[in-house]
């Protein structure tokens, strides 16, 4: 066992929850995006990275970490209302791959005009005093931040679970993910809804962009992979469910750490394998409704 | 009340409703009869607003409702139980009845309309806590019911409320439609069972084709074998 301790797995496995917990955020997003509005939104990447990008303008203009947390997911938050009112919502009612080719145009502009302001190099963001250094866990020293990353999503998740399962905006978002026009004939501006939606799944994935810049850093093209990795997250989960992302984006995060610690090439493979085997076992995901897409 | 005054609706390239002229007055029940693809249930859609190209006007108390999206329909008291009741799977029966209230004025007062409802329809008060869609088709059809008028709209508008439920259950539905009336809730009905609905109405219209082509007082239509066979017979 030299090298390969239990308490390296047990290491590597808090590795993986922390990646999982970007997942998740980023996941929660798409999921609630798609459920609502059925907007398969491929600029969800790019919100991820100009989250990290307006933390990082931010903190360059002296701001600190903690202000830029919350004032950058906001910002992007607004854009993304923006992008919906504008872009989006000309578009209901065309068929799920107008949206789909408008928002993956539109993660290419935002990824360029990026690139022109900060330029094609990338940043590295320091970790916040509070948070450097390690902790011990039981299983040997874990990086602080690392664990902040973990309790943070920890929060919005319960947040959005409160949101959604006992207040009555969340009772609109349940229902009207599942009729929308019964909802309608309920009184209910379901267009403003969807809006709010699409506002909250932004800025969700603006803060996973800013909380992932201290562990790897800032680029431009850095919310592409993470897209990818989020969309393997819904569907493994289920689409529409938010237990669903929540169990799906921590497996798939220890299964990427995990996969790494053996063979580190095979680590992206590991996700779309582990996908291809839950689609042939369960093609709803764990938690989704079957025949959300017909 | 509500007055629809040469009313066009179409689906896609489909001319479904040529001209339809229907008065319903306050207190009233009227009744809308015809076969099936006569275009009731499209004239009840067109006055919520779930049509997308119509034409002509609908007025409420007034005011026109042509061009107004359906939420803003809800906002002047009207209210709409579909035909296919639209019970939000997921949800149990009582959030299916706060649904009702989500957008009202009333909806401070929730518990305490969700308990005077409940008292209404005492089928649904014992399953508050069940699962919406778990229930029979009836209690469903109660549901849907319920979740309209929770909000006190002025005038309902019922799709095909008997389908497919139990002889007793419809007794009992007609039995508060006629409880409504006497608390002055004015309803537009379209139904199959053409003689409990006459039972029941003031006045009734039979649609054919996309056409009003007759309309009476509900006692003389109930008297008139003839229309009833040549446009109501299945």
């Amino acid at each position: 066992m030299n090298g390969l301790s239990l308490d390296l797995l047990g290491l590597q496995l808090f590795t993986g929850v922390a990646l999982g917990a970007l997942y998740i955020l980023m996941a929660v997003g798409l999921s609630l995006i798609f459920g609502m509005l059925t907007v398969v939104n491929f600029a969800h990447g790019a919100f991820y990275m100009l989250g990290a990008y307006v933390g990082l303008w931010l903190m360059m203009h002296g701001a600190n970490f903690w202000i830029a947390l919350v004032v950058a997911p906001l910002a992007v938050a607004g854009v993304g209302l923006a992008v919906e009112r504008v872009l989006i919502r000309p578009l209901y009612g065309r068929g799920i791959d107008y949206p789909l080719l408008l928002t993956f145009g539109l993660s290419y502009i935002i990824v360029e005009l990026v690139r022109v302001a900060f330029g094609n190099t990338g940043y590295p963001v320091d970790t916040p005093e509070a948070l450097q250094g390690a902790v011990d866990i039981g299983v040997g020293y874990f990086p602080l931040y690392r664990l902040f990353v973990i309790a943070a999503t920890a929060v919005i998740l319960a947040a959005l679970w409160f949101f959604l399962e006992k207040t009555s905006f969340g009772l609109i978002i349940r229902a009207g993910a599942r009729d929308p026009q019964i909802v309608r004939v309920l009184g209910v501006d379901v267009s403003r809804v969807w809006l709010i939606v699409f506002g909250l799944g932004t800025g969700i994935a603006a803060l996973a962009g800013l909380l992932s810049a201290p562990l790897q850093g800032v680029i431009p093209e850095m919310g592409g992979p993470i897209l990818a990795e989020a969309f393997v997250v819904v569907v493994v989960g289920g689409m529409g469910s938010l237990a669903g992302a929540a169990v799906a984006g921590l497996l798939v995060g220890i299964v990427v750490s995990m996969t790494s610690l053996f063979a580190p090439e095979m680590s992206r493979v590991a996700i779309f394998a582990l996908m291809a085997i839950v689609l042939l076992i369960r093609p709803q995901g764990f938690f989704g409704r079957a025949g959300l897409m017909s | 009340m509500l007055s629809i005054k040469g009313l066009n609706a179409w689906y896609g390239s489909s001319h479904v409703l040529q001209g339809v002229d229907i008065e319903v007055g306050e207190g009233e029940i009227v009744c809308l009869i015809g076969r099936n693809g006569a275009g009731k249930t499209t004239t009840l859609k067109s006055v919520m607003g779930l049509v997308d190209k119509t034409t002509g006007s609908v007025t409420f108390e007034g005011k026109e409702l042509l061009g107004e999206p359906a939420h803003v329909r809800f906002h002047h008291g009207l209210a709409y139980v579909p035909e296919e009741r639209r019970i939000v799977a997921g949800l149990d029966v009582r959030d299916n009845l706060r649904l009702g209230l989500l957008a009202s004025r009333d909806k401070a007062r929730e518990k305490e309309l969700i308990a005077e409802t409940a008292k209404i329809f005492p089928r649904l008060a014992e399953r508050l806590d069940q699962t919406a869609i778990t229930m029979s088709g009836g209690e469903q059809q109660m549901l849907a019911i319920a979740r309209a008028l929770i909000s006190s709209p002025r005038l309902v508008m019922l799709d095909e409320p008997s389908e497919g439920i139990m002889p007793v259950l419809v007794d009992e539905m007609f039995e508060l439609f006629r409880d409504l009336k006497g608390r002055g809730v004015t309803i537009l009905l379209v139904e199959q069972n053409v003689e409990l609905a006459l039972g029941i109405a003031d006045r009734a219209y039979v649609i054919d084709q996309g056409e009003i082509v007759h309309q009476a007082t509900a006692a003389a239509l109930l008297a008139d074998a003839e229309i009833q066979e040549r446009y109501c017979a299945v």
